[in-house]
């Protein structure tokens, strides 16, 4: 028999091991905990000073001007929720479409295949490219329309912003919309097939009704996600300080504001504000995910 | 039960709508073929050995390269990996291990949730506060450590995924051999799994790789070759993002050549993964 | 009267509320085999399993009751030490797919950080590997991953693999439930050998095969110890009706 001499040494060794085993990996859990509240105090203690100052007035005011430092957030919220919005409508048929495409059309094969990597790859193209691109097509393009309307051809602004932002989360909110239409439970197609129903009534009668909660928990996820973009929507959205009142007009995001001025701002004030934005911006998104997540959550169980 | 539609339009009706769906899919296709065509037609006449050893110009010049981006990039994705790797993999190995109704699990599982969730912008603002302002000038290191942030999630995940996938009698043979548990884990599961985690490691850099938000106030960006990661660093998207706005043409040419250099790492990563995971799993 | 290697005391084994050993009191001849038998859901897995300590790695398990192995309280000292003494052979083959067959081999010192040198390694390889009845099989190929060896092959290295460590037990459970007839027979073959140096404590569902290797048998029906004596004491005139029952194909 080797090695049982020793006996003591070696048993406290191992239990000391072990236990800093388990305390090391406890302690990485630990941290991203810590790690979190401390985004959300510093985000918090950075807004004090413009809290202070400004108060409510942050997000009914509407203007936004550091030579005055006055500083309305309205204008941002409105431009953040026009292109949120405006996105998630053009963006969400098409979304559906590609969840049906690969869920219940071709769900496999080779043209399944291509579709997925083809909408892959859409995923993984850069921000900053995208809005590049959308100033050289894009642009044009809308700049086109907004002569033919007799509209400011700027080119750039919400409708332009908007249409990337739709693209861009083509393939996060399809690849959620695949998550639940593969949910839906298959023996409840198979009745409705076989009484006699088509692929289009069983769709509409059968998967549409049982997706309907997952569905709004995938439009609720696609919007955290458009709301936190930020290069390509700041490319292309016109950044002016005023509420846009129509999708031809130039805005700004919260995002897009703080790309834009983060770097310039002096002032103790300006500074703080733009932080403010910032913990808007991470408390909404943060509240949208957790709501998102666990009504998934909840479908898979 | 009144049935009143006839066959005929039923059937129509089911046509007409799978075609509205495979049409609906193929325009979603076309930005995709739009922008890789561009990328592909303006990137690569500004491509040859010159762009890619040279550093950039002053304005006005032509010419000009963006070596330093190039290698800015690698620099600050590598760093931001051997931050965000360790911890990513302690993470998910507790993850992995944990009884999943402990409190502790389910917060800390919460938390990288929301971790994941954060806009990339609101990251480039914490690490300002936390790492630029203290010591008064932007550095690559912070950069990294903003985009280690944003690893993070992705990494935690597929090592918690991969090493569930484990099967369970390997652990016990190891077990029955008188191994300790955490030797257990660490010596067997961990590098049983290694390809797995592996996978998710790249899948976070390819994640990462295009992103310019976090690195705006960090790295932020830098016309010379920059080899101290304490300094202000050139990257791709930055370089991208700064020659896209610029009013200058031959700006312009630049970005559409380091817009597919992006790309075609981006696409190289994707790839690897997909191969790998081929690989790893068709051995369970 | 041989002498005993191992000793139960009032051992109970639960599962949370669960009572899955009841009582058990039994006495392991040494350099033997024992083999141990029942009905599905009768114990006789969870047995052994508490003789290494492995249930302690199921939620909820306690037990109460001693077990001595050579005299010494297995609840006393370190599980892990313990399982240096008493080796596991499962029931699917388990050899560790990232390492080689010598690797494979070697891994329960490796693992647990003794440093050897190559000439010990290499001796201990190929003494496990002969007295597992492998090493002609293996001889050329020690270097190469274990995933080209047929299910009893492998059985055979884990088998290698446990005897590397010398213990003094070897518990086996089922293990040639998922092999051919051919390499069951192997694997009976090398039992009927080691029992000359190891003890041998093997839970099978296999009438036959207890029968056929044996030389104690302990039956056990709902938890309960309901017969212990020689094997063919216990397969010709049983003390216990459902022990007869059970081997008469009345249940099982």
């Amino acid at each position: 028999m080797f090695g049982l001499q020793k006996k003591e040494k070696v048993v406290k060794n191992l239990k000391f091991r072990e236990s800093l085993y388990r305390k090391t990996l406890s302690l990485s859990a630990i941290f991203i905990i810590v790690l979190l509240s401390c985004i959300f105090l510093t985000l918090l203690i950075s807004s004090m000073p413009s809290i202070k100052a400004i108060g409510v007035k942050f997000i009914y005011g509407t203007t936004w001007d550091p030579v005055t430092d006055e500083y309305g957030a309205l204008p941002f919220l409105v431009g953040t929720l026009m292109t949120a919005v405006l996105s998630l409508l053009i963006s969400t048929p098409f979304a559906l479409a590609i969840g049906l495409f690969l869920g219940e059309f071709y769900p496999t094969g080779w043209i399944s295949g291509i579709i997925k990597n083809a909408v892959e790859l859409l995923a993984g193209i850069p921000s900053v490219i995208f809005g590049f691109w959308g100033i050289f097509t894009i642009v044009p393009f809308v700049r086109a329309i907004e002569m033919k309307f007799g509209i400011p051809p700027y080119g750039v602004g919400i409708l332009t912003a908007s249409i990337l932002l739709s693209i861009m989360i083509i393939p996060f909110s399809a690849s959620l919309i695949r998550l639940v239409i593969s949910m839906v439970p298959s023996n409840l197609k198979e009745a409705a097939y076989s009484l006699g129903a088509t692929r289009f009534e069983v769709i509409r009668y059968v998967v549409i009704p049982n997706i309907r909660s997952g569905m709004s928990a995938g439009i609720l996820l696609s919007l955290g996600r458009a709301l936190g973009e930020t290069m390509a929507v700041t490319m292309l959205i016109g950044n002016t300080q005023a509420i846009p009142k129509s999708i031809f007009d130039t805005g700004n995001t919260m995002a897009s504001v703080i790309a834009n001025e983060f770097t310039e701002a002096t002032g103790k004030v300006y500074f703080s504000a733009l932080i403010e934005i910032g913990l808007f911006l991470f408390v909404v998104t943060t509240i949208i995910n957790i709501i998102g997540v666990n009504i998934i959550k909840r479908f898979k169980v | 039960m009144n049935y009143s539609t006839s066959s005929f339009f039923r059937e129509s009706r089911n046509l007409f709508f799978k075609v509205l769906v495979i049409i609906f899919t193929i325009i979603t296709l076309f930005p995709l073929i739009a922008i890789l065509f561009y990328i592909f037609k303006e990137g690569i006449s500004a491509i040859n050995w010159h762009f890619l050893t040279h550093m950039p110009k002053p304005v006005g010049e032509t010419g000009g390269g963006i070596l330093n981006a190039i290698i800015g990039s690698v620099f600050i994705i590598v760093v931001a990996a051997l931050i965000a790797v360790p911890i990513g993999v302690s993470v998910g190995l507790f993850f992995s291990d944990s009884n999943s109704q402990s409190k502790l699990y389910r917060v800390s599982h919460l938390a990288v949730d929301v971790l994941q969730g954060i806009p990339s912008i609101v990251i480039g603002i914490i690490i300002y506060l936390w790492f630029v302002k203290p010591f008064g000038k932007f550095s690559a290191v912070s950069g990294s450590i903003a985009l280690a942030f944003m690893m993070l999630p992705s990494i935690i995940k597929s090592t918690e995924e991969t090493l569930k996938r484990v099967p369970h009698s390997l652990k016990e043979a190891s077990l029955a051999l008188g191994v300790p548990y955490y030797k257990t884990m660490i010596r067997v599961i961990v590098p049983t799994g290694l390809s797995g985690i592996l996978n998710g490691v790249i899948l976070g850099i390819a994640r990462v790789a295009g992103e310019t938000a976090p690195l705006l106030f960090t790295a932020f960006g830098n016309p010379f070759l920059n080899f101290s990661i304490f300094k202000p660093m050139a990257s791709l998207p930055l370089i991208i993002f700064n020659y896209a706005i610029s009013p200058y043409d031959d700006w312009h040419q630049l970005a559409w050549g380091a817009s597919f250099i992006l790309v075609m790492i981006i696409l190289f990563l994707n790839i690897l993964t997909k191969l790998a995971e081929r690989k790893w799993k068709v051995r369970f | 009267m041989e002498s005993t290697i191992l000793r139960t005391e009032n051992f109970n084994a639960f599962f949370g509320t669960s009572h899955v050993l009841k009582n058990v009191n039994l006495a392991i001849p040494r350099k033997k085999i024992s083999a141990v038998m029942g009905p599905s859901g009768c114990g006789k897995s969870t047995f052994i399993r508490c003789i290494n300590r492995m249930h302690e790695f199921i939620e909820n398990a306690t037990s109460t009751g001693i077990i001595f192995l050579d005299g010494e309280n297995i609840f006393k000292f370190n599980p892990t030490m313990l399982r240096r003494r008493v080796g596991m052979v499962f029931q699917q083959p388990n050899p560790f797919n990232t390492m080689s067959i010598y690797k494979n081999v070697i891994s329960g010192y490796t693992l647990n950080g003794y440093k050897l040198s190559k000439t010990e390694k290499d001796e201990i390889v190929e003494t496990s590997l002969k007295h597992a009845a492998l090493w002609d099989e293996v001889k050329d190929n020690l270097h190469k991953k274990g995933t080209f060896l047929s299910g009893g092959q492998q059985q055979r290295l884990c088998i290698a693999r446990s005897l590397a460590m010398k213990p003094e037990i070897i518990l086996l459970d089922e293990p040639t439930s998922a092999l051919d007839p051919i390499s069951t027979s192997k694997i009976e073959e090398l039992l009927l050998v080691l029992k000359n140096e190891y003890t041998i404590i093997i839970v099978t569902h296999n009438m036959q095969q207890a029968a056929r290797i044996s030389d104690y048998t302990a039956f056990f029906y709902l938890g309960e110890l309901t017969e212990w004596d020689e094997t063919k004491t216990v397969f010709t005139n049983p003390k216990n009706e459902k022990t007869s029952n059970y081997i008469t194909g009345r249940f099982g």
